[in-house]
């Protein structure tokens, strides 16, 4: 039928994914266009065809490099969840741990990360470590401040509640205090997972042969801009896939919470 | 029907029915850091068993923190509650609270909301899943079992707020201005629904309300309290037969039993 088909395709170009598609498409149109009608040398920024050829020829090595940042990406974004989730727990439900950890914490956080990173090549050589754990400091705060406002943020008739029924500590943990959590817990992983992927980079900056961080570097060094673009893509669709994961598990996790109702509607 | 208004002091009630809740001397103080709050002054109050008790009082009175100590949820300064000649230290088991907001919980489906308690203190699921179904149904909420609380209006929210505290079958309800965040026309229905739940049920239950019709419609005693530090400024038995509809509201006793509540609070302010 040609009104359903002509319903489908509105329909697509209605989608949420098409959106931010379309307004790429556009911009890579704008940068070519930018680039011929400026005459601007490959050296200083290349053609979108010339990233295109770059990752034609230099792909396996793209994919391979993007192997250790990921990998070290959901290292240190699985430690961020893993210390952040629990400190936050601990940090919000004492008053004394607050005072002591929670200045400290922030106070750390204004730390460059890039300053100590060559510490930890240091310390722990040219590995996988040093890059899991500047993605870990990089992740972990947001989890941490998310996650502590959370679980301040707890009705205290819920809480009454919860006591009235003589619930236990653990009872009331399970049933109301983490639920209650969980979509600002969310909220906080998803900063961290795309701030992960800048810590691994970070990582791979200052000590490191392997990683797409690495690759950056020595393209930059030898003025190869074609692949060091097709390298930064490679690293924004890394921070996208493992967005979109958060965001999926998200979904399934909390699907009762008010950002998720329109698509719970749907599927229900 | 006599149109005495009676007023009766605290201590010389009938002793005819079983005493219940026995309230001796009850005072609270909170501590803050700029000093000592005084939230109720000594305060004496018997409640008898299946007697369905209104606090009415200006806001700030105290009326909350009556309710939360009958509850066992904050220890009194002095004096001490007994229900049942217990003393109440910790939350007692026959308890059912009704908070002002439902406090459903967002993750639970209306079913589940109403067994929290039986999840919570490891009762008979298999019995109590039939009750609370019963219970739901009584409340018009059939058919909304596995809805969510987001999907359910403010009335009906409310409603599985008070099938969950009903769902253990406890002896006392307490409820903190369960109906103040409805409109008019719902409050009206729910204190129809409360009504008839007290007269199927017998249960025994403490009301704390703002509004003085409500009070005298519901109520067997209303308790009026004064500002802070609260303590009871009076109490009216409300001598109006049950069932009562709505219409009741017209009848004589009951104009001119809140004219003389709404006297106590036009003397020194209002309620709000």
């Amino acid at each position: 039928m040609a009104t359903t088909s002509v319903r489908t395709l509105a329909r697509i170009v209605d989608s949420p994914w098409v959106r931010p598609l379309g307004l790429l498409v556009l911009l890579i149109v704008l940068w070519d266009v930018t680039v011929r009608l400026f005459a601007i040398p490959p050296y200083l920024i290349p053609a979108p065809i010339d990233v295109i050829k770059a990752f034609r020829v230099e792909g396996p090595m793209l994919l391979a490099e993007s192997v250790p940042t990921t990998l070290a990406t959901i290292g240190g974004f699985l430690l961020s969840a893993a210390i952040g989730i629990p400190l936050a727990m601990l940090i919000a439900g004492s008053r004394t741990i607050e005072s002591y950890l929670y200045p400290l914490l922030v106070f750390s956080q204004s730390i460059p990360k890039v300053a100590i990173a060559p510490l930890f090549v240091v310390w722990f050589g040219f590995g996988m470590t040093p890059k899991v754990i500047s993605a870990f400091l990089l992740g972990v705060f947001p989890v941490i401040v998310s996650g502590v406002q959370g679980f301040k943020s707890l009705d205290p008739d819920m809480r009454d509640l919860a006591r009235s029924m003589k619930a236990s500590w653990l009872q009331s943990f399970v049933m109301v205090k983490l639920p209650h959590a969980m979509p600002a817990i969310f909220a906080g992983l998803k900063v961290s997972v795309t701030l992960a992927v800048v810590g691994a980079v970070v990582g791979e900056f200052v000590g490191s042969n392997s990683g797409l961080g690495f690759v950056l570097q020595r393209s930059i060094g030898n003025f190869e801009l074609p692949t060091m673009f097709a390298a930064l893509v490679l690293l924004a669709a890394i921070g996208v896939i493992l967005f979109w994961i958060v965001d999926l598990i998200e979904r399934f996790a909390i699907p009762w919470h008010a950002s998720q109702r329109q698509e719970f509607f749907v599927t229900a | 029907m006599s149109l005495s208004l009676r007023m009766v002091n605290a201590m010389d009630e009938p002793k005819a029915r079983r005493r219940l809740i026995e309230v001796r001397g009850l005072e609270k103080t909170y501590r803050t850091r700029d000093g000592d709050v005084p939230s109720l002054k000594p305060i004496d109050l018997d409640i008898h068993d299946g007697e369905f008790v209104a606090v009415v009082g200006p806001s700030g009175c105290g009326k909350s923190t009556l309710l939360k100590l009958v509850a066992g949820l904050i220890p009194p300064t002095a004096g001490a509650i007994l229900i049942e000649g217990k003393a109440v230290t910790e939350p007692p088991d026959d308890v059912g609270i009704v908070f002002q907001s439902p406090v459903l919980l967002a993750w639970r489906s209306v079913l589940r909301n109403v067994m929290m308690p039986v999840e919570v203190r490891r009762l008979d699921r298999a019995s109590h899943l039939e009750r609370a179904r019963k219970l739901l149904k009584t409340a018009g909420l059939e058919g909304f079992e596995n809805k969510y609380p987001w999907q359910l209006s403010g009335g009906m929210q409310q409603r599985t707020a008070i099938c969950r505290a009903l769902v253990h079958d406890p002896k006392i309800v307490l409820m903190d201005e369960p109906f103040g965040a409805l409109d008019a026309l719902t409050r009206e229905r729910m204190n129809l629904e409360l009504q008839r739940i007290h007269q199927e049920t017998r249960k025994t239950i403490l009301l704390i309300t703002h509004s003085i019709p409500e009070a005298v419609f519901l109520a067997d005693r209303v308790v009026v309290m004064s500002e802070r530090p609260g303590t009871i400024a009076a109490i009216y038995d409300v001598e109006l037969p049950r069932p009562r509809s709505l219409e009741d509201m017209g009848n004589p006793v009951f104009s001119a039993l809140t004219q003389t509540i709404r006297g106590h609070f036009y003397a020194r302010g209002h309620l709000d």
